[in-house]
């Protein structure tokens, strides 16, 4: 198809989970030829395997497709599929950036949820034309008009061209397409102009080098080219441009408001950022294209492998790992009990959970994750103001003035009825009422100020257990305060085992403190001599449990000259113990280093 | 080499609630089926066999309840096999029989037609606790199988007992211990209770109305069984079992020894020629398999060197007296330090293992947590 600017429509989709995103991503692709049935598997654009088992998506795809409008021509439609889960707000908005438009697609059943909202806004800011769907009309309880009520009501959006639609059953994916065309404009941009390309994404191959998924905003880029990456500086010559339909396909040049990859042997992913410029090295441009947020982690932790041999292997994987990921960051640490590992920066629980099983799926690891943790700013008693990501690197507290933690402005969505379950909620976790907010048809905006540190440890579970799943969150960052916090250390046979201190407010402390005890001696496993467990603030002991020793372990029986069954038992009793960490005599299962998060369950 | 014959009956009277080996309901036509494939498989093996390999050093004829067969059927069985491999002078050939299926002709048929020892499935004195197990006999009926035996000749006794019953006293336990050495056998096996997938007893404790004894109790039930029957003068020569000097079980020590056997009937397991294999467990499974003239055998297992090193070192370390290093050498051509140095050394160290006159062997502190010292050599 010739490139005519005018023609080209760049968009994404913003839902909340479960909202027929992905589905009707499909059948947008199915619509438009770009794909045969023969070849759609369920949901082409969440590729990972772990996003189609969560049935979320985690990684941005993009997609080309020709669209012949009832206007008689043709156009080019390039949608970009962003993430929908409160962690990942910042890949939404690089793939923002890249847009003209987005695609609103709201429950017909559930309406409006806190994270849509969040994205919504995201969206505006981006001067983003919005098209309003209506999704999965076809359910029993779908309730259209009370939705679009809320749409006006919530986010103040003119709902009367709102498509009613359902992706499941392909009912108004015509109607969306021709919006699509109507409304979202052309991209800007002079394509004489000097290039000018924006790097929303990228992924690693290993033939082809880094492969950069670009949004070309002004100017043109072809095979052959010299080009320069403005942050870095570093110029490579272009060896493969193409498009995704959706699979990878040559097509030699970009234009002006086409997106697309290009691939030019780049070796090193640091050489290549997702947020920077990419320009002609022959012709540059002045100035490179305005940068995306940085990104901030919101959660720390440590990762270790459980086989100090593998540490190597887990310092490649990260690296791999980073150039899909961006929002990941990482540095060496080292643990007396752990050994060499990594503390880790992530957006959130989700994001640090899909990472570390990305690590072990794909990667074959066994690793251990220590408990997560937020930020703290620390200003010691010499007055020098000190940031740490890690329990272990807290002075002593001879030596602390004060210590500030992270607070957020956290809005939860759900019916009226659940309002007291929620606060109940918030108010255990130090939380400060601020707002509520009633929405239409019984649905209330509650906004509480929380430590960010009470959300890491599983308020997401625990609202959506206590609503019945019917609460949404979203939240962000709002600033430093002082609280009053204390170190909590894990004593094991008589060890600090530094990977399993927290900082936690003193109040909570010592009924923390109790319930960690307890917890780590029902994970750690008995052994021939007797265990303490004990926990403590500074020197004083505020909590003590023993793992019995084993008194007898023996198979008595002879099982008739089967001795391949008693091998077997023998094997699995031994398999059990290769997962597990040797800590001094101890051997500790992987289980226990993440056991802060589920003490609260109950 | 000569090797040990097993022979697997199927069937019992009634399942007992915490076992899972192979048995069946018995039916006198089940029964006839099973017979005739068994002959057919002896006389398969009869003919693929060298001479060496059908020198039998010991019969063992376990179950199931081999004594729910007519006692004829048991006697062709013995004859046989007696045509049809070669017994080496002094072969131990021993049957399984449980109180309440046999009485004193019966046993006395067995004795006359070959069998030198009978295996009793005692288990334990009070009536409640074999109730419990599902056992379908009563103390009164142990007392009797046990004089007959005696009446009939048999010279070689041996009585398996079970702790770690649930609901099951220290007390009990003394009780039975006294109850059976008052009885004089040669030879006392003791097996604490294991709990086995599947069976009504797991099922029972998994619903909570049966409760597994403590492990501390269980631990005081080992310990007095040894002090007990060493203090009456049984050699504790293996985990679990207890003879008068010279009246270890034969069949037994060979698999201890990790030495070649071959096992007939359904699910029965062999070691030949550095192969492990089993038999089809199923009773139509298996006289399928001979009506067509093939070996019943439902899976093999190669064996490699690694593996026989660790099987010879974690079976012969249930012999109180241990492993000889001298044979080990003689077996695999590697001193047992060179194979399981930093292992031994470790246990050592940890005082659960030691070396003495030339053997290797558990120490008394690692004899209840044998399993430990075990998965080291995994």
């Amino acid at each position: 198809m010739e490139w005519v600017k005018d023609k080209i429509r760049n968009f994404c989709i913003i839902a909340h989970i479960d909202h027929g995103k992905s589905t009707l991503a499909d059948r947008l692709l199915e619509y438009t030829g770009a794909l045969s049935e023969r070849e759609m598997t369920n949901q082409v654009l969440d590729q990972m395997d772990l996003e189609r088992e969560r049935g979320i998506t985690i990684k941005m795809q993009a997609v080309r497709l020709n669209y012949r409008a009832r206007d008689g021509l043709e156009y080019q439609l390039n949608l970009i599929d962003t993430p929908g889960h409160v962690d990942f707000s910042y890949e939404v908005s690089r793939s923002l950036a890249a847009c003209e438009g987005a695609l609103l697609v709201v429950d017909a059943a559930q309406g409006i949820e806190a994270q849509t909202l969040a994205n919504v806004y995201l969206a505006l800011d981006h001067n983003l034309e919005m098209i309003l769907i209506i999704n999965k009309i076809d359910l029993p309880s779908a309730e259209p008009a009370r939705v679009k009520q809320e749409i006006e009501d919530v986010i103040g959006l003119d709902t009367s061209e709102a498509v009613v639609a359902s992706a499941k059953n392909g009912i108004g994916v015509e109607d969306i397409l021709e919006q699509i065309v109507a409304k979202i404009p052309p991209p800007g941009g002079q394509v004489q102009a000097p290039l000018r390309a924006l790097v929303f994404d990228s992924h690693y191959d290993s033939y082809k080098g880094v492969i950069a998924y670009i949004r070309v905003m002004e100017g043109t880029v072809s095979n052959g080219m010299q080009i320069k990456m403005m942050a870095t500086g570093k110029e490579f010559e272009v060896n493969e441009v193409g498009i995704f339909r959706p699979a990878l396909t040559s097509v030699g040049v970009l234009r002006t408001g086409e997106v697309g990859f290009i691939a030019a042997s780049i070796k090193n992913v640091k050489d290549c950022r997702v947020g920077d410029t990419i320009t002609d090295a022959r012709q540059p441009a002045a100035v490179p294209l305005p940068g995306y947020r940085k990104v901030t982690p919101m959660v720390y932790c440590g990762l270790y492998p459980v086989d100090n041999v593998q540490y190597d292997e887990l310092r490649d994987a990260m690296e791999k790992l980073k150039l899909n990921d961006a929002s990941l960051i990482y540095e060496p640490e080292t643990s007396e009990a752990l050994g060499f590992g990594f503390r880790c920066g992530f957006l959130g629980l989700l994001h640090m959970e899909i990472v570390q099983e990305r690590l072990e799926r794909e990667y074959g690891l066994a690793l251990i994750t220590t408990a997560p943790n937020v930020v703290y700013r620390v200003t010691t008693s010499a007055g020098e103001i000190i940031e740490i990501d890690s329990p272990s690197k807290l002075p002593p507290a001879g030596k602390v003035e004060l210590i500030e933690e992270p607070f957020v402005k956290a809005i939860v969505m759900c019916p009226k009825d659940f309002v007291g379950a929620v606060m109940e909620l918030c108010q255990e976790r130090r939380g400060t009422f601020s707002d509520m907010e009633y929405m239409s048809a019984g649905r209330v905006i509650l906004t509480y100020d929380l430590p960010l540190s009470e959300i890491i440890y599983d308020f997401f579970d625990q609202l959506k257990s206590r609503t019945k799943g019917y609460a949404s969150l979203d939240y962000e960052l709002s600033g430093y305060r002082e609280s009053n916090l204390v170190k909590l250390d894990i004593i094991i046979a008589g060890e600090v085992l530094d990977a399993l201190s927290v900082i936690i407010h003193r109040d909570k402390a010592y009924s923390r403190g109790r319930q960690l005890v307890e917890k780590l001696r029902s994970l750690i496993p008995r052994h021939l001599f007797e265990i303490p467990i004990q926990s403590a603030i500074g020197n004083h002991i505020i909590a003590r449990e023993t793992v019995k020793a084993i008194r007898k372990n023996v198979l008595a029986k002879c099982y008739g000259g089967d001795i391949t069954r008693k091998r077997k038992l023998l094997e699995k009793q031994k398999e059990g113990k290769k997962r597990m960490k040797q800590v001094g005599n101890v051997e500790i299962p992987q289980e226990a280093f993440m056991a802060v998060l589920s003490v609260d369950k109950k | 080499m000569d090797i040990r014959l097993y022979i697997h009956v199927p069937f019992c009277v009634k399942k007992c609630r915490y076992c899972n080996f192979t048995s069946y309901i018995y039916s006198e036509t089940a029964a006839n089926a099973y017979f005739d494939s068994l002959l057919q498989e002896i006389k398969l093996y009869s003919a693929a066999l060298s001479p060496r390999e059908k020198s039998l050093s010991s019969i063992f004829i376990g179950g199931g309840t081999p004594t729910c067969l007519p006692v004829q059927k048991l006697k062709a069985i013995i004859n046989n096999v007696r045509e049809s491999f070669h017994w080496l002078p002094g072969c131990e050939v021993t049957i399984e029989a449980n109180p309440g299926t046999v009485d004193r002709q019966s046993l006395f048929e067995l004795r006359q037609a070959g069998a030198n020892r009978v295996s009793l499935g005692v288990q334990a004195f009070q009536d409640c606790l074999l109730d419990r197990l599902g056992r379908i006999h009563t103390t009164a009926e142990t007392l009797e199988a046990v004089s007959a035996a005696r009446e009939a000749g048999f010279e070689n006794l041996n009585m398996d007992l079970i702790f770690g019953i649930p609901g099951q006293t220290g007390e009990d336990w003394l009780e039975t211990l006294s109850g059976v050495v008052s009885l004089s056998p040669e030879h006392i096996s003791v097996y604490g209770l294991q709990l086995e997938e599947g069976t009504p007893m797991e099922r029972a404790v998994a619903r909570r109305e049966l409760q597994l004894c403590s492990e501390e109790l269980e631990l005081f039930m080992y310990q007095a069984a040894i002090r007990y029957l060493t203090s009456r003068g049984y050699v504790h020569y293996e985990i679990s079992n207890f003879a008068r000097p010279d009246r270890k079980s034969a069949h037994n020590l060979g698999y201890w020894l990790n030495q070649p056997y071959l096992g007939l009937g359904p699910g029965a397991h062999s070691y030949l020629r550095g192969e492990r294999f089993a038999n089809e467990t199923t009773l139509v499974g298996y006289a399928g398999r001979l009506s067509r003239g093939e070996m019943p055998v439902a899976a093999r297992e190669d064996g490699s060197v690694t593996v026989e090193m660790s099987e010879t070192v974690f079976l012969g370390l249930r012999l109180l007296k241990g492993i000889d290093l001298a044979a080990f050498y003689r077996r695999f051509g590697r001193r047992i330090e060179d194979v399981y140095g930093k292992e031994i050394v470790l246990l050592k160290e940890a005082g659960l293992v030691e070396v003495a006159g030339g053997y290797l062997r558990l120490t008394s502190k690692g004899l209840p947590v044998a399993n430990v010292v075990f998965m080291e050599f995994i």
